[in-house]
């Protein structure tokens, strides 16, 4: 027998934290979703140094309203974290309302940004800067409304009493790909919003 | 045996694993065939995770549509045969050559190597399956919708026609206005999310599901090249899918990515789709080439000379290949400074590759070659990967490239790379690992025959085009006039593909009379060293009766070889039978880290396949209720599918309200 391999240890069962293959399965599936905004990311980019246009067309954006969703939307990632550290501590209920809120703050994100995309005097077939603008934002607010719906299951979950501070591995991974898609609104953010300011 | 566990919550959620021994025949052994099994029939077919039966359907697809792609090229042969043939129209011949390409890119060359690597990881890594058995299932079932909508418009003759790369603005609305594109756009957004779920199951596999001691520098090499072409797919997939995803907005909601009169730029698509595809390239290759550095040395009777080198070189390669795709756009009026730096980094891929070829040469020159029908496939790779590849050096020369781009020299120099370096290896690597998918062997004979019947049909239908392509004849034309000089090399391609067709058909018949009637093979057949060849011949549901503790690279050759500090533990090892489990070992030094629990068979991945690929059938249909339905349907599949499980051990067990507070 191989002398390295200890074969005296208690190993965890079953879907234990980062050890659990789903943990690893939802890391890689971050690289490949962040590698899909990478290269939509880079298509505005691309698109945007070669153009005639105005770009954006109405002039630089106002930043209030995104500004303060981007704070929703990361404190509402708080809030996910909040949530699996108070299972770890056996605090079930503030748990469940940690998680509740970061529900709710998710919502007021996804509210606002439709409010955003009403006032656009353009819609994604009207110019070049529209179909990037709307395919750009679209596709994150997609990736929010899953993970709204991974919050909302999640949140059921630990109603049930599916987890204690021992197996919760699901908040770990669902969490997980919250912060991922609060992550990636920074960087939609700053090449929508900020970069304009640039040139 | 369950039942003595559930009355114990501590077992439940950490326990020692037991280590024995369960011979053929042993209550044990007969319990662990219970857990694994898929139930009989049709359920059994549907809802089975059985990586075995996965990698084997893989295998079995992707060859039948190697098969309807030869059968096209076929065509388009007797119509290039001699001048002025009319056998084809235009129109015809543009779908012929754009479903012969989409079929042998997509649809084969890296499906088989999925179904080589789905059946034979968790065999040789010592494991009792994928890391994510149900996803496994989903992306085989999900890459035969997928192949089946890309052909669905094909009888209607309105299959994909602008050719594999799809260039716009010909692939957008204005020049293309039938169905024939938005199939091509939906079908490979649809096997994109295929090869991706794939990938990630491979990558997680490897770095958690070895077997105990089974160190990194212990993996077998096609190990390596399988999870560089999964590390590269789930970078550059993203990258195709969006391509073909703006392509569709651009034709059927009216963006403007690609529209030149509104600011699009027709180079973006150029640029993502080459971004994808050249690592694709290599994602297509490096699994086979893993395949003849693990099955080459068997037949010299040697471990593989440089192992590291070869894995090094491996994912250098692939490294590399992220920075060379526009060696595809030289022609496309890019910056002077842009091409000089990509034909620089494309000529630098020939030391990787040179290394492997050198590490080749070197394992057949030190070893005692045994002349048998897959050392002959393997040694003939590396002669076509060769040829293949002096010709890839060639054309990342800038200017030698402006001369030859668009002719028939890249369409003989893509030949020889995809099926010296993909298709020899895959026969190579059937003839090779036949005995331990069916439990019998491939007749010597006939196999010889196929070999030398392919290799020279091969050499006499590509070659020829490389004068071809030197003589001026651009590729995708559908015929020629007779006095361009052409006429000679055209009519011996001709006779070459034919050639090259019956031995493939030599192949089919030895396969087939040999599943029937082949010597029955034992265990080990070719005396080869990894693990996979420890399982009988065909493996058992469970793979291993216990999983194994692995102390070297060869660990059925320790003997003769001497080479690691102690001895492989195949009998004895870990039991691991309180329902389906195996081993999570540590990414690196492969420790035991976790036992983890399997899923059961399940209808969900087949359910959420067919729900994703009717999404993707009404989006082309226009029927955009319909395509709601499907997504919901989609959703709901995948909520069933992730609910946590007792039985997984993804919830508390039931006793935590009595135990729960004692575990703090």
């Amino acid at each position: 027998m191989a002398e390295a391999t200890q074969t005296d240890q208690a190993l965890p069962v079953g879907s234990e934290g980062k050890r659990s293959g789903g943990w690893w399965g939802v890391v890689a599936l971050i690289v490949t979703e962040g590698s899909l905004f990478g290269y939509l990311l880079f298509s505005y980019f691309y698109l945007a140094s070669q153009t005639e246009q105005h770009w954006p067309p109405e002039g630089l954006p106002n930043l209030l309203m995104p500004g303060v969703n981007t704070v929703l939307l990361l404190t509402s990632s708080v809030f996910v974290w909040a949530s699996e550290r108070c299972i770890q501590r056996k605090q079930m209920p503030w748990s469940l309302a940690s998680m509740a809120l970061a529900f709710i703050l998710g919502v007021c994100f996804v509210v606002i940004q439709l409010h955003e995309w009403s006032i656009k005097t353009y819609d994604m077939t009207t110019n070049l800067y529209g179909s990037l603008y709307f395919t750009i934002t679209g596709f994150h607010m997609l990736h929010v409304i899953v993970g709204l719906i991974i919050l909302l299951l999640l949140l059921l979950w630990i109603a049930l009493g599916y987890f204690d501070d021992r197996r919760y591995a699901a908040v770990t991974i669902g969490g997980l790909y919250w912060h991922f898609v609060d992550m990636v609104w920074l960087f939609v953010f700053t090449s929508l919003y900020l970069t304009p300011y640039l040139y | 045996m369950t039942d003595v566990v559930q009355s114990s919550p501590d077992l439940k959620l950490s326990r020692i694993p037991e280590v024995g021994t369960s011979p053929i025949g042993s209550t044990a052994e007969i319990r662990l065939s219970e857990l694994w099994e898929s139930a009989p029939g049709w359920r059994g077919w549907l809802s089975t995770v059985d990586h075995k039966e996965i990698g084997l359907r893989y295998l079995v697809t992707a060859f039948i549509f190697l098969l309807m792609g030869g059968v096209e090229a076929l065509i388009m042969r007797l119509q290039l045969a001699r001048p002025d043939q009319t056998l084809l129209t235009p129109e015809q011949y543009n779908q012929l050559f754009t479903m012969h390409g989409v079929t042998m890119i997509f649809l084969y060359s890296l499906p088989v190597l999925s179904g080589f690597s789905n059946y034979l990881w968790p065999l040789m890594l010592g494991s009792r399956d994928m890391a994510f058995p149900r996803l496994n299932a989903l992306s085989y079932w999900i890459f035969l919708f997928a192949g089946i909508f890309l052909y669905a418009s094909f009888p209607l003759g309105e299959a994909p026609n602008a050719g594999w790369f799809n260039y716009v603005p010909f692939a957008g609305l204005e020049y293309n206005t039938g169905p024939n594109i938005d199939v091509y756009a939906l079908g490979m957004v649809l096997l994109g999310i295929s090869t991706t779920v794939g990938a990630i199951n491979f990558i997680v596999t490897l770095f958690r599901m070895r077997a105990p001691g089974m160190s990194i520098d212990r993996v077998p090499i096609l190990v390596w090249g399988t999870l560089t072409a999964s590390v590269a797919n789930i970078f550059a997939v993203p990258s195709v899918s969006l391509a073909f995803f703006l392509l569709w907005l651009d034709r059927q909601i009216g963006t403007h990515f690609f529209d030149v009169v509104n600011g699009g730029k027709p180079l973006l698509w150029q640029h993502l789709f080459w971004m994808f595809g050249h690592p694709w390239v290599y994602a297509v290759v490096l699994p086979a080439m893993g395949i003849v550095s693990d099955a080459l040395p068997t037949f010299c009777r040697r471990p593989l000379v440089g192992y590291s080198a070869v894995a090094l070189s491996t994912m250098a390669t692939m490294l590399l290949g992220f920075g060379v795709w526009i060696h595809h756009m030289f022609a496309a009026g890019l910056p002077t400074l842009a091409l000089s730096f990509f034909g620089a980094a494309s000529m630098v891929i020939s030391i990787p590759s040179a290394v492997a070829v050198f590490s080749w040469i070197a394992t057949i020159w030190l070893g005692r070659p045994v002349f048998n029908t897959p050392f002959l496939f393997f040694a003939g790779f590396v002669i076509l990967f060769v040829i293949g590849g002096l010709s890839g050096v060639m054309t990342a020369a800038v200017p030698l490239d402006f001369q030859l781009n668009e002719t028939y020299f890249i369409v003989a120099h893509l030949h020889y790379v995809l099926l010296g370096i993909n298709v020899f290896p895959v026969i190579g690597g059937i003839y090779y690992w036949f005995p331990k998918f069916f439990g019998r062997m491939m007749n010597e004979t006939l196999g010889k025959w196929s070999f030398w019947v392919m290799f020279i049909g091969f050499n006499l239908g590509f070659f020829p085009m490389h004068l071809a392509g030197l003589l001026g004849m651009p590729r995708r034309i559908y015929t020629y006039a007779p006095h361009m000089g052409w006429s000679t090399v055209n009519m011996v391609t001709s006779v070459g593909s034919f050639v090259f067709a019956a031995g493939i058909l030599i192949f089919l018949v030895n396969f087939f009379m040999s599943l029937k009637r082949g010597a029955f093979a034992s265990p080990n057949p070719w005396d080869a060293p990894t693990l996979e060849w420890a399982t009988p011949s065909p493996p058992p549901a469970y793979n291993f009766a216990v999983i194994p503790f692995v102390a070297s690279r060869h660990p059925l050759w320790e003997d003769r070889l001497d080479e690691g500090a102690g001895r492989s533990s195949l009998e004895q090892g870990y039991l691991l039978m309180e329902g389906r489990e195996t081993i999570g070992t540590t990414p690196l030094d492969a420790k035991p880290d976790i036992i983890l629990k399997m899923p059961d068979d399940s209808y969900t991945p087949f359910f959420l396949g067919l729900f994703s690929a009717l999404a993707f059938t009404g989006l082309l249909l226009h029927w955009p209720g319909f395509t709601l339905l499907m997504a919901l349907a989609c959703s709901l599949s995948l909520m069933v599918w992730m609910w946590p499980r007792k039985d997984l051990v993804q919830r508390v067990p039931d006793s935590k309200q009595d135990k729960g507070a004692a575990h703090g």
